[in-house]
């Protein structure tokens, strides 16, 4: 049994803990709702890039296009899209063991090169021996579409250079506070576009400038720029959503640790007072007897 | 004075910049800085990275660095859609210098592992930004 004062050190630790969990739950709150209003705000320009690449996509020339012509598969770059920050539940661990399933599922003679942007992602992978070839730590906190430029620019450049024959992204998909689902999608060579939905409007006579095959081929890597941009979005949405049910738990976690231990204080002391009440009832008895 | 006007919107990733309506846009084409009026023939034209000239129904003229996207011409509705889009005020000044300083940096040495092509845009990127900020 342990003493009361004891109980009653534990209640306040757990009681400081539970503060703590509670203001980081708070932050993760506040954090969800700037990344789900980036995700919003990046929707218009998400729609009008569609419509450009449908139209790409019924031309028959794309199909030659560098960046869409599959190649034998030998190099396959996997991005992992993880953390820089902790407290977030099996966020990162079941990414981290799905991208491992993801690497053990490729066909011998297959080499695989991981690119990680996240802490824990290049954290896990870097000391167990894998090959990295890019670390991308600390991009979360003030993300920008320059960074985003620059890491795909990278990717396409290496993969135009024959570095890379095909290049998958690994990452957590928001789907709602509490859930996140794992996603691989094909970044490299680009999958198959999905041809828009057909706008039946008049037909209308475009100027193209420069050509109609010239803009559509640049709109590649500018399509592939944004897909890496909604992905960052996504994931760091998917994060924060993570945090905060991991981080609810705690708090309510912590709520029934100290009802029990309230209660198991409550005990001794009631305990205490009984076995003093019966020394001082017993001593008095002990004095009024010797008649 | 009486200019008849489109409507106009510019989209970033990150926000919608402009929507509105416009009476002249002024644009840094690929094959060579062009103007879109009222009633302009459809057309889509890729743009460098540059400045972006619009001129409100007031008759003000904004400017904005882009960098680099396309713009869209139909039925009087112009879409500029690109990657970046900064009025001078909101340029990062610090920012824009290292990227150039980096860029260039990388033109210089040669290095097979950077592609001269990006260096190239980033630097025109960079430059564009300093040059409207500097003109603020």
């Amino acid at each position: 049994m342990p003493t009361l004062r004891e109980v009653r050190s534990r209640i306040s630790g757990v009681q400081k803990t539970r503060k703590i969990t509670r203001a980081m739950k708070m932050v993760a709150a506040s954090k969800l709702r700037r990344a789900q209003s980036r995700i919003i705000a990046a929707r218009p320009y998400a729609r009008k890039m569609k419509e450009l690449l449908g139209d790409l996509a019924q031309m028959a020339e794309i199909q030659t296009a560098d960046l869409i012509a599959p190649r034998e598969v030998k190099n396959l770059a996997l991005v992992v899209v993880t953390s820089d920050r902790g407290f977030c539940g099996p966020f990162n661990a079941t990414l981290i063991r799905a991208a491992q399933g993801h690497i053990a599922a490729q066909p011998a003679g297959v080499n695989v090169r991981l690119i990680c942007i996240g802490k824990k992602g290049v954290d896990y992978f870097g000391k167990r021996g894998y090959s990295l070839t890019g670390r991308h730590v600390g991009v979360y906190g003030n993300l920008a579409f320059s960074f985003v430029q620059s890491l795909a620019g990278e990717i396409i450049a290496r993969y135009l250079r024959g570095e890379f024959d095909r290049v998958d992204i690994i990452y957590n998909e928001f789907k709602s506070i509490s859930t996140q689902r794992i996603l691989i999608e094909q970044f490299l060579p680009v999958p198959p576009l999905p041809a828009s939905p057909v706008v039946p409007k008049k037909p209308v006579d475009f100027i193209y400038e420069p050509d109609r095959l010239g803009i559509l081929l640049s709109i590649l890597p500018r399509h592939l720029n944004f897909q890496i941009w909604r992905i960052l979005l996504e994931s760091s949405t998917a994060e924060e959503g993570a945090r905060m049910a991991a981080m609810e738990n705690a708090t309510e976690n912590a709520r029934e640790m100290i009802a029990t231990l309230q209660l198991q204080y409550n005990k001794a002391r009631q305990t205490a007072i009984t076995k003093e009440l019966l020394e001082v009832v017993s001593g008095a008895e002990a004095l009024r007897s010797p008649g | 004075m009486y200019e008849r006007s489109f409507s106009l919107e510019i989209i970033a990733p990150n926000r919608v910049v402009f929507q509105g309506d416009a009476t002249s846009v002024t644009a840094p084409g690929t094959l060579g800085g062009f103007q879109v009026l009222f009633n302009h023939a459809p057309l889509l034209s890729s743009l460098d990275a540059g400045p972006l000239k619009v001129k409100n129904t007031q008759g003000a003229d904004t400017v904005y660095a882009t960098g680099g996207g396309y713009l869209e011409v139909r039925d009087n509705n112009v879409v500029v859609l690109v990657e970046s889009a900064e009025r001078p005020e909101e340029i990062d000044i610090e920012r824009a210098r290292a990227a150039r300083a980096r860029a260039e940096e990388r033109l210089k040495s040669h290095d097979p592992s950077f592609d001269a092509v990006r260096a190239e845009l980033a630097l025109a990127r960079a430059l564009n930004r300093l040059r409207l900020a500097g003109r603020h």
